[in-house]
């Protein structure tokens, strides 16, 4: 197990390969299919929100407020990355991510993003809404809340131990495609 | 049916934050199943501690609390238009409290208005029996593992899938490869065989009613589930696609008669995250008895 801290540096994310098991410790910024169509078209990023070296997760979560007036979340898994796939590459470009974690995997354009801007894709078990929200420690602020609604906003979290697998590395590998091809002949030879 | 209002929102929370017994005991079997060590175990291993966190908060499961499915079966004279109102306010208020997501959009102006109602949501699937029982089912099923249903025209030549029972083995176990781990596998498969577009995905849905270690009375399809199972989880794709030995709990199928000129083979994923539960109701429409 491997434990990501900040800053996630080019260097850290470029050690990292497909199939490590990390838990990652800091900042992660939700975002989903309406930020990510809004930041490809232009949109302008809220002041606060600082994506350079930072990491998004793709999760619509689901967050009450508190007896104080904060914000407690009380599911939190990945949503499916795939829809994402026309956009994550100028994002990881031009935002300077390092680091997308989500489900499902993503394709092509992303996996040479990451390649070349040196950012990984990081799996989350889908579906483990609870155990994942344990590990966000803190929300520490919202944006875009009113324009895209609580799932669709970019949610602050600070997190502790988050667990994760790299799927798709900053060297142009992707587990997606080994196992599809590999599951796909494994297949064949059953029919 | 005073107390109708309470049992449903209840039904609701259950279906939410606690798994049936049978999905839990196949998700325990898979995880002594898998290498010690391996990605595939760790994840399962998340999610039998994410099953326990969530039945312990009352949380949901998953926080895509989905499609909302509700299969009543009820006697002659039910009032269907009732039990519908009274379902659609025990949606909204399981919403404000947390137990569903804010997860209805209007498809034309993409607003959410937090309700959880709206045109074809919830749904409701009403069956007229002799019996004077009232059964009330519900099935919570996300967009991860239905955006990887899929539905096959057979003949299909580039599946080599004829129209007779090894074609349609072809299409379900095509659906599995397709699928990989996108709908938070190791998924369970709801099959139908045969019916037009829509009532073979609809019947493909209430194969997710059936209870996982029950056998199918068809010999053929009985056959075929276990074959499509053993096959399915020899190749590889494993929990969330990670690799590994379980790619599926379980292989449910029907079959419908077909017009002679169509022969459609509908598959519907359902995640690990299989949410259904059900209850018995009395005459005041208390629970009187839970079904899974």
């Amino acid at each position: 197990m491997i434990h990501l801290t900040p800053p996630f540096t080019e260097e850290k994310i470029r050690a990292l390969k497909v199939g490590d098991e990390v838990e990652i410790s800091g900042v992660l910024y939700t975002g989903r299919d309406a930020v990510h169509k809004y930041l490809y078209e232009g949109g302008a990023l809220p002041q606060e929100v600082n994506l350079r070296d930072g990491i998004l997760y793709h999760c619509g979560p689901v967050v009450m407020r508190d007896e104080q007036g904060g914000w407690k979340v009380t599911a939190a898994g990945p949503t499916t990355s795939i829809r994402e796939e026309p956009y994550q590459w100028r994002i990881i470009r031009d935002f300077g991510l390092r680091g997308v974690i989500g489900k499902g995997g993503m394709e092509g354009k992303t996996l040479k993003a990451c390649q070349e801007h040196g950012c990984v894709y990081f799996h989350a078990v889908g579906g483990a809404a609870q155990v994942l929200a344990e590990c966000v420690r803190k929300v520490r602020n919202v944006h875009l809340l009113e324009k895209f609604g609580a799932p669709e906003a970019i949610w602050e979290f600070e997190t502790e131990r988050f667990p994760v697998v790299v799927t798709m590395d900053s060297h142009g590998v992707s587990m997606h495609d080994t196992i599809y091809q590999s599951s796909q002949k494994a297949l064949a030879s059953r029919l | 049916m005073r107390a109708l209002a309470d049992s449903l929102l209840e039904l609701i929370r259950r279906t939410s934050a606690e798994i049936p017994d049978d999905v839990r005991r196949a998700i325990l079997r898979s995880l002594e199943d898998e290498k010690k060590g391996t990605i595939a175990a760790s994840a399962l291993k998340i999610i039998e501690r994410n099953i326990q966190l969530a039945k312990q908060k009352s949380q949901p499961i998953c926080q895509d609390t989905g499609s909302i499915l509700f299969y009543v079966d009820a006697p002659v004279g039910f009032d269907q238009i009732a039990f519908s109102e009274v379902a659609r306010s025990a949606v909204t208020l399981a919403t404000k409290k947390g137990f569903l997501r804010q997860n209805s959009v209007d498809s034309l102006t993409g607003k959410n208005d937090g309700t959880n109602v709206g045109p074809g949501a919830p749904a409701f699937h009403f069956h007229q029996r002799r019996s004077p029982d009232i059964q009330v089912r519900l099935v919570l099923k996300g967009g991860g593992c239905e955006n990887v249903g899929a539905q096959y025209s057979l003949p299909c030549e580039s599946l080599q899938a004829n129209r007779d029972l090894d074609g349609c083995r072809r299409a379900i176990l095509d659906a599995v490869l397709q699928a990989q781990g996108k709908g938070c596998g190791p998924g369970i498969l709801g099959v139908c065989i045969g019916g037009d577009r829509a009532t073979g995905y609809e019947l493909s849905k209430t194969q997710f009613l059936r209870m996982l270690d029950d056998r199918n009375p068809h010999p053929d399809l009985d056959r075929l589930e276990q074959d499509v199972l053993k096959t399915a989880n020899e190749l590889g794709i494993g929990p969330m696609g990670f690799g590994g030995k379980t790619t599926l709990l379980g292989v449910k199928i029907c079959a419908a008669n077909r017009l002679p000129a169509s022969f459609f083979v509908s598959v519907s994923y359902m995640c690990w995250a299989y949410r259904r539960q059900g209850c018995d109701l009395d005459a005041e429409g208390a629970i009187s008895q839970w079904l899974y």
